[in-house]
């Protein structure tokens, strides 16, 4: 039964910027993985993605941001996850990160950023190594 | 082990959302809190929103839902989405149209994929409604998947029924069909600013009054009109929801609908464990494997097989 256990994960566009082709299109690679994939739409803010995913139970937040804001959004998400106690879900990043933000992002708990040109295979193996196993 | 039945009737977000994780993937855990749950349940008011790919379904769902909002009622919303067939993964997309509606402490909503399940539902989605009853929410929506002509599962778990309808997809002979028409116990004609719609508008009226005609039912299925984006007529369709509630309730249909619901709910049950108590077994010896070998070399004929191991389950 766990091994066929579907991945649940919600990808989410945290800010104001209204580029999602990104978003959306990992939204189908993971679809594609075999995962179950919420998308949230645009302009979400942390406060939602947490809600989101306290409903719909996710084993993974992935988060894309295009517009600088992820220094705060990111590390938000995390330290909101964890008042809510879901502290066992795999948080990872995408879009445009500098390389100097990633270590304190690492630091703050998202788990990995994947910048522009990741082989998607390599975001999917990833998330499917670090996801969670759920009690 | 936490207490997740204790947890949900507290309303525990969390919980409920695990129950359900536990309900899709037919966790054998779910069984002693949906055990103690079901005393709890039958509270709700479910409302099914069907209607084909593309028709609007979940602004409507999230208009509703608002409408819903303002009168004081809580809401509990289950969206369905198809699963891949080749990959069995799913693309959820109905939260984009119901952002507004996540930071609302009085609405819980669930995406679901169908996993291979047909009929427009997921398998679990019953078992859900259930945990969301349970949690209190005064009112479920159930959300389908994009239908066809067959889909009709929905009706065996909603009270009141809206089958959504756009103009332009198909001419007369489309309403006069059996299957999805047939289920509607409020017709919702949505886009209706769109070019076509006074001419669906008049179709589907004129398909209401044939049924009556043809057969009298004790429910006319009135035909509304809304522009979900821009919340046109969803007050109109929540009144007449809770008309057909209200004919549902003093007509007694709605108790005679619940103990058919019960009936066919504890069948399937009964049917399911069935299943998987004897397909266990038959795996766990080896026995299934002999029969398949010796039903594809024809020494052995699925019927007769199927004849022997219901035989001797029923003498055990």
């Amino acid at each position: 039964m766990t091994e066929d256990r579907k991945i649940k994960i919600i990808v989410a566009k945290p800010g104001l910027d209204g580029h999602d082709r990104g978003a959306k299109l990992l939204a189908r690679i993971f679809a594609e993985a075999g995962m179950e994939v919420v998308y949230t739409g645009l302009r979400q803010t942390p406060e939602m993605i947490v809600e989101t995913a306290l409903q719909e139970d996710a084993d993974v937040v992935g988060l894309s941001s295009l517009s600088g804001v992820h220094m705060y959004f990111f590390p938000r998400v995390v330290e909101l996850l964890r008042e809510k106690g879901l502290d066992d879900v795999l948080v990872v990043g995408g879009g445009i990160i500098p390389k100097e933000d990633i270590p304190e992002l690492k630091k703050a708990g998202v788990a990995e950023i994947f910048g522009p040109g990741t082989p998607t295979a390599e975001i999917v193996a990833f998330i499917k190594n670090n996801v969670r196993t759920r009690d | 082990m936490r207490d997740y039945a204790k947890e949900v009737l507290e309303g525990s977000v969390r919980a409920a959302a695990r129950l359900i994780s536990w309900l899709e993937d037919e966790d054998p855990r779910a069984l002693e809190h949906m055990e103690r749950l079901y005393a709890h349940t039958g509270r709700a008011y479910v409302m099914g929103i069907t209607g084909s790919p593309g028709a609007g379904k979940s602004t409507l769902t999230d208009k509703v839902t608002f409408a819903l909002r303002k009168k004081g009622l809580t809401v509990g919303i289950v969206a369905v989405d198809p699963s891949s067939p080749f990959t069995g993964g799913a693309v959820l997309g109905d939260r984009v149209r119901m952002s507004r509606l996540t930071m609302d402490p009085g609405v819980f909503m669930r995406s679901m994929a169908t996993r291979g399940f047909l009929g427009g539902l997921a398998k679990a989605t019953g078992e859900v409604v259930k945990v969301l009853d349970a949690l209190g929410k005064d009112v479920i929506l159930i959300e389908t998947v994009g239908v066809g002509q067959d889909e009709v599962d929905v009706i065996r778990l909603a009270d009141t029924t809206c089958l959504v309808l756009v103009p332009g997809l198909g001419d007369t002979i489309q309403s006069m069909k059996a299957g999805v028409m047939e289920i509607a116990d409020v017709f919702v004609i949505n886009k209706a600013d769109r070019p076509g719609a006074d001419q669906l508008y008049a179709e589907v009226t004129t398909r209401v009054e044939q049924d009556a005609s043809i057969r009298e039912r004790a429910w006319t299925p009135p035909v509304m009109r809304t522009v979900a984006v821009d919340d046109e007529g969803i007050g109109d369709l929540v009144e007449a929801v809770e008309a057909h509630r209200k004919f549902l309730e003093e007509s007694g249909a709605l108790e005679e609908k619940r103990r058919r619901r019960a009936r066919e709910e504890t069948l399937q049950l009964i049917h399911g464990e069935l299943y998987r108590r004897i397909r266990d077994r038959l795996t766990a010896n080896g026995e299934l494997d002999a029969l398949v070998e010796a039903i594809v070399q024809r020494r052995e004929s699925p019927y007769r097989a199927m004849q022997h191991v219901v035989a001797r389950w029923m003498r055990e």
